[in-house]
């Protein structure tokens, strides 16, 4: 049994399912309880599950991520909420230097088995601190694990598999694609979840493994390595250019499935790379170093990445900052000649 | 299903309380959620005029009954009572009553542009107007103030222009902050106005260094800041305490509890324990709770702590207990989480009632020249806002050009942003090829 959700409600799904199997996770961050999350995300476990599994906090990041893992070390699962990903900095700490190395720095005593759900990415007009991508600050840590789903169907089996994860994971949710798959067309109205295949989500428990790749499209062309909104977008682009891509959705950064990228551009010998986030030091550069260490020998052309620009997340020139069918089609065209 | 297996140790220690009540978390909920009828009678009033004033420069210990306390000045007749009676002349309480009236004005038509599309966002302050207002006319001109998003007021009463307000809220191309911030996110260094940041309460440390800057230099000028009850859980409000009674820095602490934050009440916020301003003895600095809807309160408290940073005496925390009449901004509908009669049955009423009744009670107002006003700053607003749509609305074209995008990141441009501004001018010209450098930065 399956049924048409948007991302929202597959991953609110994925709260229920797991709440009900395990007892100990609870869900916790600034409106999700009674109110059910600004996005709608934690709509109705309150009333399910009462105010001890799913509770609305203060609104300290710090604290929220600080007693997250106090929780885990007593054994519990707790499934933090922050509002915005731009609002995760006050907690750093608390991530950085202790859930991502309690197990290290205890030999295994002590482990921070959270998950961080967090909305992240613009495209909905909400300025520098609504809008940002920071993925590459937390999967240049040591011990986080970095998720980023892409469709109804991947956000639940992942939000499964990362809450039932003994190490902390960074769950990020792209809040452009909450209710449709934007493709890059801002100046139409997306298309809702339940015409797309992706938003048939199985009813009751499954997971997606964090750490495996989906190729989207099989080609034999060019290789295109992106992840959350932006696999709908560089999808698209490809389409309207009739280039023969192997889209690949890379769905967790850390630990990357490097099998996948790998078995890919060794057949295509081209590799693009798209994030919305900002380019120097971004995810993108990660991955263009891992092509070329390993597919040097099959690259036929320069590795492309596309990016949003290094600059913050500006507000009346947010389509000029997002990375979309213009920045992606050239890329594309440089990357196709031979 | 926990993680780790129990110990032996922890099975005897088990047996052994094996007759103690098991713990129970305690998590807050509010009095009264949609459909039900708000009960205010946990709340204490004081009368007016019954607070003691003591001297600026008194130990902030001394302050305690203060801090537990509510600092009123009006009274239910609209006379101003007491010691802490600021005796402003009709001149003054006139135009703070303008200015109250002026944000409101200014809220009203705002709001409504965005629900017309002419932006993304915007938040009122509607019931909290004397919180901003007040403060502002009690500050020295050039004293320095860290707001949150929310005193707009301060703008007003500093005699910011409408239409500067608005080029911002529609980010258009005469918008002084080039299109790049949120609606309302103001700055306006000329006013003694600084940038507002959408994370909460990272203000409040900056306004206790700008106060240690002013004092390390021998300034006169104090420094304020303003944050929402909600905001004060982040740990920026424990750094500036204790910056601020450390250097006994000349600043002045704002929290404005309007008792909701989203859809949290302020019990999420500790106010079930105790009150904001209580907070402020621990850290050894002074502490106020005032009426936040009584002007003449506001006015008078934050006279008091002004005086005291501007005699070396220290800093004080300013608790002003309002109630946020609206939704917490035009992304929210409040009739989902809290009980839609606790706007009505609020007991503190409404500031620009309350200092409109204080001025007829004088005999220097009344109601005829209330509605005149509230027209006279309607078509003020009005005409304000018909001159900021020439410049464009938000999402028409009418923006900074592309290249500004990239300047102001540093001072100067990096090769790397060089290399972006000119992709994102060829991203513009493959977009929309009829345009051509001579047509200007206008897009079609
Ligand atoms: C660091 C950070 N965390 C979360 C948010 C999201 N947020 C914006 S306003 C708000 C509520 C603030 O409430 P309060 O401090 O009481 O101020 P009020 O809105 O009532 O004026 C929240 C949680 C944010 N802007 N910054
Ligand atoms: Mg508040």
């Amino acid at each position: 049994m399956s049924r048409r959700m948007t991302m929202i409600e597959a991953i609110n799904d994925a709260l229920d399912v797991t709440m009900g199997r395990d007892p100990a996770v609870v869900i916790m961050g600034e409106d999700v309880g009674y109110f059910g999350g600004v996005f709608r995300a934690t709509a109705g476990l309150q009333k399910k599950y009462g105010k001890t599994r799913v509770f609305d906090t203060p609104i300290s990041e710090c604290g929220i991520i600080g007693v997250a893992v106090g929780m885990g070390a007593y054994g519990l699962r707790p499934v933090p909420e922050i509002q915005f990903a731009d609002y995760i900095y006050p907690g750093l700490d608390q991530l950085v230097s202790e859930a991502a190395r309690l197990r290290y720095r205890s030999a295994g005593e002590f482990i921070a088995p959270l998950t961080v759900r967090s909305p992240f990415g613009g495209g909905i007009f909400g300025g520098q601190t609504h809008s940002q991508s920071p993925e590459a600050l937390f999967t240049h840590v040591a011990g986080l694990k970095t998720v980023i789903p892409s469709n109804p169907h991947d956000a639940k089996g992942l939000l499964i598999a990362a809450i039932e994860d003994n190490d902390p994971v960074i769950f990020f949710e792209p809040k452009r694609i909450y209710n449709g798959p934007f493709t890059g067309a801002y100046d139409r109205p997306v298309e809702p979840w339940n015409k797309h295949a992706d938003s048939e989500v199985p009813e009751g428990y499954y997971t997606v493994p964090l750490g495996k790749a989906r190729v989207v499209r099989e080609g034999e062309a060019v290789t295109v390595l992106a992840y959350g909104t932006m696999v709908h977008v560089a999808h698209a682009v490809c389409l309207d250019k009739g280039v023969d891509a192997e889209v690949i959705d890379l769905r967790t950064l850390v630990p990357l499935d490097i099998e996948t990228i790998r078995a890919s551009v060794r057949k295509t010998g081209r590799c693009m790379i798209v994030h919305e986030a900002t380019r120097t030091g971004g995810f993108g550069a990660e991955l263009s170093a891992l092509v070329q260490e390993h597919c040097f020998y099959d690259l036929e052309v320069p590795i492309e990445r596309v990016t949003g620009f290094d600059t913050p997340y500006p507000h009346s020139l947010e389509w000029a900052y997002f990375p979309g069918a213009v920045r992606i089609g050239e890329a594309l065209d440089r990357i196709s000649k031979d | 299903m926990l993680l780790f297996p129990m110990k032996a140790w922890e099975r005897i220690a088990v047996a052994d309380f094996a007759n103690q009540q098991p713990l129970a978390l305690h998590v807050p909920e509010p009095k009264a959620r949609p459909g039900v009828e708000p009960d205010w009678s946990g709340l204490t009033l004081p009368p007016a005029g019954a607070q003691p004033r003591p001297d600026e420069t008194c130990a902030a210990a001394e302050t305690w009954p203060l801090c537990t306390d509510l600092i009123r000045v009006l009274d239910e007749d609209g006379v101003a009572q007491g010691p802490w009676n600021p005796r402003l002349d009709a001149e003054t309480l006139r135009t703070m009553l303008r200015n109250m009236a002026l944000t409101r004005a200014f809220d009203e038509r705002m709001f409504r542009g965005q629900r017309q599309g002419k932006t993304s966002f915007y938040m009122k302050c509607t019931g909290e107007e004397a919180t901003s207002v007040a403060p502002a006319m009690a500050l020295a001109a050039d004293d320095m103030v860290f707001p949150s998003y929310r005193q707009q007021g301060i703008l007003i009463t500093r005699g910011y222009p409408l239409e500067d307000m608005i080029n911002q809220i529609y980010s258009n191309k005469a918008d002084k902050l080039k299109g790049r911030q949120l609606p309302i996110m103001y700055s306006a260094r000329d006013y003694g106005f600084f940038t507002i940041s959408g994370n909460l309460a990272t203000q409040l440390p900056q306004a206790v260094g700008w106060a240690m800057a002013s004092a390390i230099s021998g300034d006169t000028r104090i420094a304020a800041a303003w944050v929402g009850e909600g905001s004060t859980a982040e740990g920026d409000f424990h750094s500036a305490l204790t910056f601020a009674t450390v250097y006994n820095a000349p600043v002045v602490l704002n929290v404005v509890n309007n008792q909701w934050a989203i859809s949290s009440f302020s019990g999420f916020a500790g106010a079930e324990r105790q009150t904001f301003a209580a907070r402020a003895i621990g850290y050894g600095v002074a502490g106020l709770r005032v009426d936040g809807n009584d002007p003449l309160a506001v006015y008078a408290a934050t006279r008091w702590a002004a005086n005291r940073a501007r005699s070396n005496a220290g800093s004080t925390l300013i608790e002003h207990f309002t109630y946020r009449a609206e939704g917490h901004s035009t992304s929210d509908d409040p009739s989902q989480y809290r009980s839609a009669q606790e706007r009505s049955t609020w007991p503190l009423g409404d500031p620009i009632v309350r200092l409109k009744n204080h001025l007829i009670a004088l005999g220097e107002w009344d109601e005829n020249r209330q509605a005149a006003m509230d027209a006279e700053l309607a078509e003020m607003v009005k005409a304000a806002t018909r001159a900021a749509e020439a410049n464009g609305v938000l999402g028409h074209g009418m923006h900074h050009p592309f290249h500004t995008m990239f300047e102001d990141v540093f001072e100067t441009l990096p090769w790397h942003l060089r290399e972006q501004s000119e992709q994102a001018m060829r991203e513009r010209r493959i977009k929309w090829p009829d345009w051509r450098p001579e047509d200007g930065d206008e897009m079609p």
